[in-house]
């Protein structure tokens, strides 16, 4: 990277589109190193995305890069690499031409070597010949990737990065946007993916409902994760005698009897829960066949954060 | 105004199917002309300009040009790669308009040009040409500015030249005044008395700058507020 490190600054931004607000008082300070922006589809990401590329006007609030604001401001472009998740509709052009277009836009002094520079760094030297409509969903988002980053911008932001690309492409492109923040550029992706911020991210950004939810490391967010209630589906040899005797347990805070068989279990803490359950078993002498959590998803882990 | 953004946009336009009937028309209107002076008389065939090629194919080609260098890019998000560089969005909607501009030339008043020479020539055939070049000119500058608005830039555009300049026109001679067909027949009447005086000259050459201009700089305008919205 050629310049200085970056900042984006959000300031109390709100959306709202009408009636519907997308983004609701978000205040954020992204710097350099790998940062995940979180939540479930129709969080608002792609929202905050847009205004903090300039492709938005927030309705209250400032979006500033290095203190200066980024909407209307195409000077910023200087410093930003941006990587849409729309799908590139220039596939009439091949891998090379495109990326060298972008340089040409950014008339670098030596569009040309830049060009071929950052092909290697995505590993795309040998089908950029090819025009890009013949590309895997990789080597599209690679090539996005390489286009962005030709003009050597110190933030680079990507809109759902991962989604459709196959899991060699993925590791290939984590590493790539590893190797981008270690440098230290400003690196901003999004996802809905827990995974995938888990593994790339050192920061970590959670928006649920338009709003900032959570923030920090992922130590910390995972610690918020697992600190949450959790539900169990459990089937066992007499359900009855089974939820008698967790009810009596502190760390579980609710019982049901499913019409179908089996059990809803809550559980407050799950460290005390998962030790005791195997021994409490042994003790009455009955047998679990299966135990699940039954929330795992998601938008139950955000609801808890947003509920915090 | 930015040399890349031509370039792409140029590519763009040759690449799309739509190119294929932007190159129907004009090929059309001389096929046509060639056969019924070859039938009849070169005057015969004289008609069609005013009947045809003026009020239908010149801007039917303005219509597929300016909306195939804008129009497919803002309605799928795309032109997003271009918006995101230090290029003002003025200079991209320039460049974008001489795309436009130079195939509505080539696809629109060339060929109405050719036909008036095959159609007896002479004065009245430079005049038809020049109407034909004020009229495009304007109209692929007035054809991005709606593109830049709207995603159905194709049905808006062609309700204008037939409802408002096609129907009205006829039915209404105060509509000659806002209408950019009739700014360049008043134009090309300089040259040539054979072509109609609907308006008077300073006006029209006025209209036709001001739409021209402006058109162009309201589509940049609306490239700077060019807002990306999600599926949330």
């Amino acid at each position: 990277m050629s310049g200085p490190e970056s900042t984006l600054v959000l300031e109390s931004v709100s959306r709202w589109f009408g009636n519907v607000v997308a983004v609701n008082d978000v205040s954020l300070t992204i710097g350099p190193g790998v940062t995940g922006l979180l939540g479930p589809n129709g969080a608002g990401k792609t929202t905050l995305m847009a205004m903090m590329t300039g492709f938005l006007a927030p309705s209250a609030g400032t979006v500033t890069l290095d203190g200066e604001p980024v909407w209307r401001h195409t000077e910023a472009y200087r410093r930003i690499g941006l990587v849409p998740e729309r799908e590139l509709s220039f596939g009439y052009l091949t891998g090379r031409q495109f990326v060298r277009a972008n340089a040409d836009l950014h008339r670098l002094p030596d569009a040309s070597a830049a060009t071929e520079r950052i092909l290697g760094v995505v590993d795309m030297v040998e089908p950029a010949g090819r025009r890009m409509d013949t590309y895997s969903k990789g080597m599209r988002q690679r090539i996005k990737i390489a286009a962005a980053l030709v003009h050597d911008p110190a933030v680079l932001m990507l809109d759902e990065p991962f989604n459709g690309v196959d899991p060699r492409q993925r590791m290939h492109l984590m590493d790539l946007l590893r190797r981008l923040g270690d440098e230290g550029r400003t690196v901003l992706f999004s996802s809905h993916i827990l995974e995938e911020v888990e593994r790339l991210a050192r920061h970590i950004e959670v928006v649920v409902s338009g709003r900032h939810a959570a923030s920090g490391d992922f130590g910390a967010i995972r610690r918020l994760m697992t600190d949450r209630p959790v539900k169990y589906a459990i089937t066992s040899s007499d359900d009855r005698a089974l939820a008698a005797l967790l009810i009596a347990q502190p760390s579980v805070r609710a019982v049901r009897l499913r019409p179908d068989g089996g059990l809803d279990v809550q559980v407050d803490d799950l460290g005390s829960f998962a030790v005791g359950l195997p021994r409490w078993a042994r003790t009455a002498d009955l047998s679990l066949y299966d135990l699940s959590p039954s929330d795992e998803s998601l938008e139950s882990v955000f609801a808890y954060l947003v509920a915090r | 105004m930015n040399s890349t953004i031509i370039k792409l946009a140029a590519q763009a336009l040759l690449g799309r199917r739509r190119f294929w009937l932007l190159l129907a028309f004009p090929v059309l209107l001389i096929a046509l002309t060639v056969t019924v002076a070859a039938l009849t008389d070169a005057e015969a065939a004289w008609p069609l300009l005013p009947g045809l090629g003026y009020p239908v194919v010149l801007p039917l080609v303005a219509v597929l040009a300016a909306s195939s260098v804008l129009g497919p890019e803002v309605d799928d998000g795309s032109i997003v790669y271009l918006l995101s560089k230090p290029v003002s969005r003025h200079s991209v909607a320039l460049s974008k308009w001489v795309v436009a501009w130079a195939a509505t030339m080539l696809a629109g008043a060339l060929p109405l040009y050719v036909s008036a020479l095959v159609a007896g020539g002479g004065d009245r055939a430079l005049a038809a040409g020049l109407a034909a070049v004020v009229a495009g000119t304007t109209y692929s500058a007035l054809f991005l500015a709606v593109s830049a608005v709207t995603r159905h830039a194709v049905i808006v555009s062609l309700l204008f030249v037939l409802i408002w300049e096609g129907l009205l026109g006829n039915l209404l001679s105060g509509v000659a005044w806002l209408s950019v067909a009739q700014w360049g027949l008043r134009i090309g009447h300089e040259i040539s008395t054979e072509l109609p005086d609907p308006t008077n000259l300073p006006w029209a050459i006025a209209a036709s700058l001001v739409v021209t201009v402006g058109g162009v700089w309201f589509a940049g305008d609306r490239l700077r507020s060019f807002t990306l919205r999600g599926e949330d």
